[in-house]
């Protein structure tokens, strides 16, 4: 009796969340012990001390996870999918806030479930995008819009449509590595830093018909520029690794820096592994243009003095080890694993869309996501 | 008759041993025999000889131009007294002068007209006692250590080497191919291991001296010069006047073989060169007439005089000037380990200054833990980052203090590598960028990038293990892979507010000025 009341009372309590925690049926207990697997993974990577995964991976598996909740979840309209999505949404980016292809991913589903439940509505592209730049100027249009409407199609519309951009995700890289004859010519001396999936594509498919030099800055303390060396020297590349220390002294021998990203910011800016800035500045010196390879999953609507979270810090162990024990307790040790890059200092972007100016990066960002998702 | 007038009107630079030169002779192998010290005048002729021999001697060869090999004194008197048994009758001996004279005329004529450019005032004559006038135009040889893709060169130190008994060190690795022209050495095979030990040509002092520089024990510039000139010290401590030679002129020649084994250990370092040159010059002003006891007790009294004026002194200075520029709550920004700037930021701590300090250190020497070690005992606040993160904390900067390996003629700073780099993202952020040095270290090169005249440390440093895995450790066997490790780079004046040296504070640009008034000085 004390028990069921206790129940009870605990029920009315904290309804919602108590559905969230107390899964119906058997496809939800599977989906939620998939999201919390998910959000472990997430935790454990971005510590730099696990496997570090690339970004396409982690958009792709969000991307996965998102069309299973779509698929499995328990909604009625567009506006209960979208709010399911931004809670998971929210709770997968403050597991790991500076994987932001994840956030970016949410954004890209919200939009297109937008995009759906328009599309079935009846309203047309144009007046939609007429009704945004309208939207854009008197901040009110589409939120009276409460998505509401129940339309038996839009699990499976959602659901292609996650499929489609799911195909997109799998062939950036492959895009990317497409557009590098356009930009490598032979003879030429090309600098990167650190290990960037794309970069080595992009190298390796224009190394298939070019004779190049390639010179991998360690960029320490992770030395990831040491694997990325032996990859490339594999693939039949002439390359060198440098110090870090040794950036500005070769430089003046570089014809073109070409860099992979963590993320591109609203501003055109970019948060980089640490050491693009000192290597950008270096560029901007001796006139070398810069090239950031950063596929579309990549774009992200933050700023980089918005949030406390856009640095982000690993164990000094990296940098001061405890063998030198006796200074180390009076010594403060920083390693910080990114850098900002102003847009001022870059070149190109390649994408998997093609080439752009850090300029032309706020109409990207309009195509992709609904301002309203901005901020999740 | 005839022959005498003649030879006594052909007034020549180096002909007076045309005058009874048979004499002479007789005179000087007497004394030689019997074991007494040749006058001064007598070993001038013997000396004069020698330059006459060689002269002729390079006539016959043909050769233009060459370096002056000095002949070992034995044989030379073997050659002298050969010379005088079968050349004493007068006219022959005046006739192989008239033909030597002509041919050093033809020589004089020949150099005058085929060197371009060179002003006609240039006498002949090897020695130019007019006074250094800056405008005359250097003929500079290009240093061996930066010709190491030309074989010529190669095989030309190969034989000087040869020639002082010192074993050449072989090359390491794959030479990037923008540095083919720098030698790459390996640091688990350094030249004591090809030379016997004890070793009879060279002062044990000189092969631990190498030992220490080609292991990295002995490192940074003024560390390195006060190092060698005690081991100079030493040798002339030890050193003993071989019988019918001068001081001056014998010890630094027993020198050059030393230089070249440092060398091969460790290109020298502009502050040694010049330290170098210091001690030779003073060796060579030792008057005739001293006493070999005395000669030693000056030129050690010398060298001391000189680490304490250009070296301790010099620090001494600069830091009473730099402190001037270190205000309470700045923060500090140091690269490596400098001793220089160490000192000055100790010196400022002492003086009660309030500041902080951030270290910025780099792979793979790290250095910039020594100089955090020094700072902490001493009880100075600081921060440690790598090189990547100076751009995180740079907005944080209130001034940036860098040390120098040298200082170039056109205003460029030589220092660790890394450096350069520091003054690019200081002066991004406009934090003032401070460089001292003190004036031993200027130099009269000049460079404009950091790929002509550098030093390549052992590539395998670069190799490092990260859970367990070391991801180069078979860059030897991956073709198209190399490694670079580079020790020094220039940064260029416009990176650098001032310099500090102990002459003052001055822009970066004033360098040949230090340099011009030093040389019109000395």
């Amino acid at each position: 009796m004390v028990f069921l009341i206790l129940y009870s009372t605990l029920a009315m309590i904290d309804v919602h969340s108590f559905k969230r925690t107390m899964p119906v049926t058997d496809k939800e207990v599977a989906l939620s012990e998939r999201i919390e697997a998910f959000l472990a993974e997430l935790k454990r990577g971005g510590s730099g001390a696990g496997t570090l995964r690339g970004s396409g991976e982690t958009a792709r598996e969000t991307t996965a996870l998102l069309r299973r909740i779509t698929g499995q979840a328990q909604w009625s309209s567009a506006g209960d999918l979208m709010e399911i999505i931004r809670k998971e949404g929210r709770r997968m980016m403050a597991t790991q806030p500076s994987e932001t292809t994840v956030g970016n991913m949410v954004r890209r589903v919200l939009k297109i479930i937008r995009e759906e439940y328009a599309r079935l509505r009846g309203s047309s592209e144009v007046t939609d995008q007429q009704e945004s730049l309208h939207q854009l100027l008197t901040s009110g249009g589409l939120s009276e819009e409460n998505f509401g409407q129940h339309f038996k199609d839009l699990r499976a519309n959602v659901i292609e449509a996650i499929n489609e951009l799911l195909t997109e995700l799998e062939a950036t890289t492959d895009h990317i590595a497409m557009q590098a004859l356009e930009h490598i010519h032979s003879n030429e001396v090309i600098m990167t830093i650190g290990r960037s999936r794309t970069v080595e594509a992009f190298l390796k498919d224009a190394a298939l018909k070019r004779k190049f030099h390639v010179i991998v800055a360690e960029c320490a303390p992770f030395c990831q520029g040491h694997e990325m060396a032996t990859s490339l020297s594999e693939a039949g590349i002439e390359t060198t690794v440098i110090a870090d220390a040794a950036i500005f002294a070769v430089m003046s021998r570089v014809n073109k820096v070409i860099i992979g990203t963590q993320t591109v910011l609203a501003n055109g800016g970019l948060r980089a592994v640490n050491g693009t800035h000192t290597l950008a500045l270096a560029a901007r010196h001796h006139s070398t243009p810069l090239i950031v390879c950063a596929p579309m999953f990549k774009l992200s609507p933050q700023f980089h003095n918005e949030e406390d979270t856009f640095h982000k810090f690993v164990s000094p162990h990296e940098v001061l080890p405890f063998t030198e024990g006796e200074i180390l307790s009076k010594v403060n040790v920083y390693c910080p694993v990114f850098d900002y890059v102003p847009p001022e200092l870059i070149t190109l972007f390649i994408s998997n869309i093609g080439g752009n100016a850090p300029s032309y990066t706020y109409r990207l960002m309009s195509e992709l996501y609904h301002p309203e998702d901005h901020e999740l | 008759m005839a022959d005498a007038d003649e030879t006594s009107k052909q007034a020549e630079r180096n002909t007076n041993v045309g005058d009874g030169i048979a004499v002479k002779k007789q005179d000087i192998a007497r004394a030689k025999n019997e074991g007494k010290e040749l006058t001064k005048d007598e070993k001038q002729r013997l000396r004069k000889e020698k330059k006459q021999q060689k002269k002729n001697k390079k006539d016959d060869k043909g050769e233009s131009e060459h370096e002056n090999v000095p002949l070992p004194p034995s044989q030379a008197v073997v050659q002298c007294q050969s010379q005088k048994v079968c050349t004493s009758e007068k006219p022959a001996k005046s006739k192989a002068e008239q033909r030597a004279e002509r041919r050093a005329r033809q020589e004089a004529d020949r150099a005058a007209k085929g060197k371009k450019g060179e002003s006609a005032q240039q006498p002949p004559s090897g020695k130019s006692k007019a006074p250094p006038n800056e405008l005359q135009p250097v003929v500079k040889r290009l240093p061996e250590h930066v010709q190491v893709d030309d074989p010529a060169a190669v095989r030309k130190l190969a034989k000087k080497l040869e020639r002082q008994q010192i074993p050449v060190r072989s090359e390491y690795g794959y030479k990037v191919s923008l540095f083919s022209h720098l030698h790459q050495y390996s640091r688990k095979a350094p030249l004591t291991q090809q030379i016997s030990i004890p070793s009879t040509v060279i002062h044990p002092y000189i092969v631990r001296l190498g030992l220490q520089y080609s292991q990295g024990i002995v490192a940074g510039s003024n560390a390195r010069s006060i190092a060698l000139l005690h081991a100079f010290q030493k040798v002339i401590q030890d050193y003993k006047t071989p019988p019918n030679e001068e001081l001056s002129r014998d010890l630094v020649n027993k020198l050059k073989p030393y230089i070249s084994y440092l060398n091969q250990c460790r290109p020298l370092s502009a502050s040694m060169g010049n330290a170098i040159k210091y001690v030779k010059k003073e060796i060579s002003n030792i008057p005739c007439l001293c006493k070999e006891e005395e000669a030693k007790k000056q030129l050690l009294s010398c060298i001391d005089n000189y680490i304490k004026e250009k070296i301790t002194l010099a620090a001494t200075t600069i830091s009473a000037y730099a402190i001037e520029k270190i205000s309470n709550g700045d923060v500090i920004l140091v690269y490596g380990c400098s001793s220089l700037v160490n000192h000055i930021l100790c010196d400022a701590f002492d003086k009660k200054r309030k500041f902080s300090v951030i270290v910025v250190d780099s792979r793979p020497r790290l250095e910039g833990r020594e100089a955090l070690r020094r700072l902490v005992k001493k009880g100075i606040c600081c921060t440690y980052v790598l090189i990547s993160a100076v751009s995180y904390i740079l907005p944080e900067v209130s001034k940036v203090f860098l040390g120098a390996h040298a200082l170039l003629a056109n205003g460029y700073v030589m220092s660790r590598v890394g450096t350069s780099q520091i003054a690019l993202v200081a002066k991004a952020y406009n934090v003032p960028v401070l460089v001292c040095c003190e004036t031993y270290k200027f130099c009269e090169r000049v460079q404009t990038d950091s790929f002509v005249s550098n030093e390549l440390d052992d590539p395998d440093d670069l190799m490092v293990t990260r859970k367990g895995k070391i991801h180069l450790e078979n860059w030897q066997d991956i073709r198209q892979l190399g490694l670079l490790n580079l020790v020094y780079d220039v940064t260029p004046p416009d990176f650098v507010d001032l310099v500090i040296t102990d002459l003052g504070m001055i822009p970066c640009t004033s360098v040949p000025v230090v340099l011009r008034v030093k040389n019109v000085d000395q």
